[in-house]
């Protein structure tokens, strides 16, 4: 059994949600590697890991459309909701839950 | 609950439609199908190499029985239907099961021709259609010597070369004198027979069948003239009939095939055909390319899914004879109407001849070396002009140049671990197996699974070659006009010409207005569009920053490790101390590791941080320098030579004339990256035969030619025409670059574009055409007004502030704690 509820995470706040362009990404810094920020079309925020699961390409720097990211190095596409890649491609990079409150963005990790 | 939709057919047509079914709706209908062979699925076109023992039956099943568990499809195996109940909706299978349906697809392929002689139905009298029929052949040669093939077309020439290779001694018998005359021409057809003949088997040529001979099994073949040979099995390959007999019975209209529409229904417009069996437009089919287009449009139907139509196809043909390239497309016979351009090396084994009208390709024939029948295929179909390539086109598009890959092209005789994508290092071994391994079928499918192809594309007719070769036949066809990608169904020209027409101003409108299929687009049409709108409104269109690939996003470009590289513009290759003090100022100062003399007369640094790319480029701001757009679809270099300033051959000043044209280019946003150059003499030192714009000085005045590169395949440039004035070579500059800007399509560089629409097109254009000209060069200058912000110093003071600072900066630690 998990000791740990939903409520009891680390949330640690990162900034609001307009912040982060839509359709597009913000870098999140970390002494453990960049986690990347996406907004959708409908506002929906995600974080990833910063790297492609395939040569760990930035995938901050990628071209968002509806839940994916287009990796700028060699065009993989990736769920953002799970960091999985879109098939055939295979492979997955770490996602992080985000919560929203108001307008601000927190993320446990 | 999901309607009803029921198969009857269980082969390649009929699953092909199912497969895509469920690529765009998965749940839309509840599936049964039913088949009369006792298999699930294979690939029918495959029987020939199992048929040489090339292949084991295995391994050419695409759909197991799990794959219709998987799927939750109702397989009914080995059941033939009967009847169609069109009143009460459902299926009657010989057996008496039934099944009900909303929707019905009829995928009955077709029935092997049988001629009406005596004794055709002996024992050892088969056709070539199915496993079963393999099956007895495969029998029959292990203890039997004498076959007779029926039919010197494609099928006949597979069946006979196959039970060859089962060690029987083959006779092949052909009504007309040529062999597979609806495929090839006589020379052609001529050279195949002699390699067949060289290779063991017999040929009985303008020979009409009259009896099969035989007590309980066929003994003998007798013919019109007396003659009689020995046969232990006879092969009737003589030509298949649409399977329409179920369809005809039920009412549903047919002519020699079932007759459908463009949506591919009948006349009952929940019955749906798909396949051998359909008469569409007047045509029917026997080769699987159409059968996939059809399978497409079909299942986009039943998902109320898309404006897809077919509009029917263009086959070619390739035989599946190993060590026998052959290759024929369209009508290749022609008439007082047609041209023949021929090429015959008869030693070597070559050749090839293209039926020509009004300079469009009508119809190929190619023994040999077939490397270039997809080439010619596309050209076929997408009725390019080529009359500036007549001269060399029958050399082959090697010839119009590429990186060298010549000879290598030989797919059959290559090694598994020869390499065929050299951008990601992909051997002809890795593309083999996972086509087997995979089951895949097309082009795309192929590039998505093992990349090969999918980067700079110069391998792609290699890849069409191995797949080709691997599956069999003709799968690769595309559509004849490409839709944009798999948001919509438009091409790009017509995308282009709705954003004038309909004055669709930003990307997203674009989207809405010509109803996109999925919400934002992707990565390949949202770059496309950002660009069509750009070029088409420059004052007031959105150039929608997001919809930019990473580079153009934030005006450097992207390294392998996320760094960026920086290179400002030196106007013509030319530099000051001033301008170099500060690169290398900031060499020092940001710690850049490598400075380098890019391929463009000018200096990159690499190794940059993003978020010191501002600062840096405030440093180059101060300098007088400028973004080089070293990473834009966009103006690149001018390249220029010393001249006559210096230079005891110089004609003309190239430097200056140089520095004048980058001075009015500069900034311009283009379909794909536009490099130009300027040389002082013919010597062309500033190698301006390879540019997209290239000016070459001669003692008259300026010789402009267009439509070069260097890269992936080097094509040197076209010659355009002479002008006199440096005034001039500014104004056709313009102008070509603002035809280009406007019709080509995004990531097609001049050299494909120029190919595309031919010279003579852009000459009628630009030099023929002097108020043309003047027009479009006054639309470039117009739109460059709005395009000459130095988009380095904007962002030195302060735009897009964001893409270059991260959103927080956080402490985890190994064991996450509060920051
Ligand atoms: C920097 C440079 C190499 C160098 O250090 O010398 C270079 C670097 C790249 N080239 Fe290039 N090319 C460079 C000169 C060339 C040249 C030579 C020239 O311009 O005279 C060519 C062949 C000539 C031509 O284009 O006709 C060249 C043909 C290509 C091609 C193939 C283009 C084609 O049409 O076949 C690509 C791929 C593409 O654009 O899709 C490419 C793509 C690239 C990219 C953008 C690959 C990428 O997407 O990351 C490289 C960017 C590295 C970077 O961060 O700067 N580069 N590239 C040169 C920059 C010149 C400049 O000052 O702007
Ligand atoms: C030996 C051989 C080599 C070939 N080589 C090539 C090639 O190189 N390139 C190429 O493009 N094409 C080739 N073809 C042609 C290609 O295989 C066909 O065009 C393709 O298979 C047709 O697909 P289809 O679904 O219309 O018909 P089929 O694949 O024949 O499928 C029809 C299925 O329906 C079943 N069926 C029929 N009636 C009923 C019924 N009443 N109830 C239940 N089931 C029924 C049949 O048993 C059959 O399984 C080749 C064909 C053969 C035989
Ligand atoms: S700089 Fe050009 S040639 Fe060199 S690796 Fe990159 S794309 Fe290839
Ligand atoms: S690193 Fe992302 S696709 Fe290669």
């Amino acid at each position: 059994m998990s000791a740990v509820k939903k409520e009891d995470k680390n949330w640690i706040e990162v900034g609001q949600i307009d912040d982060v362009p839509k359709l597009g990404a913000r870098v999140i810094k970390t002494d453990d590697g960049n986690i990347g920020l996406f907004r959708t079309a409908d506002d929906e925020i995600f974080a990833l890991r910063d790297e492609c699961p395939h040569k760990k390409g930035p995938l901050s720097q990628g071209i968002v459309h509806g839940k994916k990211v287009t990796c700028p190095l060699h065009n993989w596409n990736i769920n953002l909701d799970s960091g999985e890649a879109v098939a055939p491609d295979e492979g997955c990079t770490a996602s992080f839950p985000i919560k929203i409150e108001g307008s601000t963005i927190y993320i446990a990790i | 609950m999901s309607e009803k939709l029921v198969v009857i057919g269980n082969g390649m047509a009929g699953i092909r439609t199912v497969e895509e079914l469920l690529k765009i709706d998965p749940l839309a209908f509840d599936i049964t199908v039913f088949g009369a062979e006792p298999y699930g699925n294979y690939n029918r076109i495959m029987l020939s190499p199992v048929l040489t023992g090339e292949k084991a039956f295995d391994e050419i099943v695409t759909h197991d029985e799990q794959w219709y568990v998987d799927n939750a499809i109702t397989l009914h195996k080995g059941k033939e239907i009967i009847e169609i109940d069109r009143v009460n909706r459902k299926v009657i299978a010989s057996d008496g099961t039934q099944a009900d349906y909303d929707r019905l697809l009829i995928a009955t392929g077709s029935n092997p021709f049988v001629i009406p002689v005596p004794g055709n139905d002996l024992e050892g009298v088969v056709t070539f259609r199915d496993m079963h029929d393999v099956n007895i052949m495969l029998d029959t040669s292990k203890q039997h010597k004498h076959a007779v093939v029926i039919g010197g077309g494609l099928l006949g020439l597979e069946a006979a070369n196959g039970l060859m290779q089962q060690g029987m001694s083959v006779t092949v018998v052909h009504l007309m004198d040529t062999l597979m005359e609806r495929q090839l021409d006589e020379a052609a057809s001529n050279m195949l027979r002699a390699s067949l003949e060289e290779r063991g088997l017999n040929f009985l040529m303008a020979a009409q069948t009259e009896t099969i001979i035989g007590k309980d099994r066929v003994e003998k073949v007798r013919f019109k003239d007396g003659t009689e040979i020995y046969a232990d099995l006879v092969v009737m390959a003589v030509g298949i009939r649409p399977n329409i007999e179920l369809a005809k019975k039920a009412g549903i209209h047919c002519e020699r095939g079932i007759v459908v529409s463009d949506t591919l229904q009948t006349f009952d417009p929940r019955v749906y055909a798909v396949g051998e069996c359909v008469q569409h437009r007047g045509m029917t089919y026997g080769l699987v390319a159409p059968l996939f287009e059809m399978a497409k449009v079909c299942a986009n139907h039943l998902a109320k899914h898309g404006i897809g139509r077919y509009e029917g196809s263009v086959t070619s043909t390739k035989l599946k004879v190993t060590g026998i390239d052959l290759f024929s497309a369209g009508d290749f016979t022609g008439d007082e109407t047609t041209d023949e351009l021929v090429f015959q090396d008869k030693a070597s084994g070559v050749y090839r001849k293209l039926v020509v009208k009004d300079n469009k390709i009508q119809g190929a024939v190619m023994y040999g070396d077939t490397i270039d029948g997809t080439w010619y295929f596309d050209l076929l179909r997408d009725e390019t002009d080529i009359s500036d390539m007549r001269k060399n086109i029958l050399f082959g598009q090697a010839h119009l140049g590429d990186s060298g890959h010549g000879e290598e092209n030989r797919v059959a005789a290559m090694s598994d671990t020869a390499e065929i994508c050299g951008c990601n290092g992909v051997c002809k071994g890795d593309i083999v197996n996972a086509i087997n391994a995979k089951k895949l079928l097309t082009l795309e499918e192929v590039r998505a699974h093992t990349k090969a192809s999918s980067s700079c594309g110069s391998c792609t007719g290699l890849v069409e070659a191995i797949l080709a070769n691997t599956v069999g036949g003709d799968y690769s066809t595309a559509p004849h006009l490409k839709p944009m990608c798999a948001c919509t169904d438009m091409t790009h020209d017509d995308v282009r010409a709705a954003i004038v027409n309909k004055e669709l101003k930003t990307v997203r409108d674009v989207m809405t207005g010509l109803e996109w299929k999925t919400s934002d687009g992707c990565a390949k049409c949202r770059t496309s569009l950002n660009y069509y709108v750009v070029c088409a409104w420059p004052k007031e269109g959105l150039d929608d920053y997001q919809s930019r690939f990473i580079n153009e996003r934030v005006h450097a470009n992207i390294q392998k490790d996320g760094s960026y590289s920086v290179i400002p513009r030196m106007w013509g290759g030319g530099t000051s101390p001033k301008e170099l003090r500060a690169i290398a100022d900031v060499a020092e100062e940001y710690g850049v590791e490598t400075v380098h003399v890019t391929g463009g007369q000018r200096i990159g640094l690499y190794g940059l941080k993003k978020e010191d790319l501002p600062t840096i480029w405030k440093k180059f701001s101060d300098a007088g320098m400028v973004s080089g757009h070293a990473y834009g679809k966009a103006l690149r270099t001018v390249k220029t030579c010393v001249g006559k300033e210096w230079c005891r051959f110089g004609t003309q000043d190239s430097t200056h004339l140089g520095v004048e044209l980058e001075k009015m280019t500069w900034g311009s946003w283009t379909p794909h990256k536009f490099k130009m150059a300027a040389s002082g003499c013919p010597r062309n030192c500033a190698e301006a035969t390879i540019k997209d714009f290239g000016v070459v000085c001669v003692d008259s005045g300026y010789e402009l030619h267009v439509g070069g590169n260097g890269g992936v395949k080097v094509r040197a440039t076209d010659f355009l025409c002479n002008v006199k004035t440096e005034d001039e070579v500014l104004e056709y500059a313009a102008a070509f670059m603002q035809l280009y800007r406007q019709e080509a399509h995004y990531l097609e560089r001049t050299a494909p574009w120029l190919e595309r629409v031919g010279l003579s097109y852009v000459k009628e254009n630009i030099v023929e055409n002097d108020e043309y000209r003047k027009e479009l060069a006054a639309l470039f200058r117009e739109s460059q007004k709005y395009m000459q912000a130095d988009p380095w110093a904007e962002r030195a003071n302060g735009t897009d502030k964001h893409e270059f600072e991260p959103i927080a900066t956080i402490t985890v630690g190994k064991t996450a704690t509060t920051a």
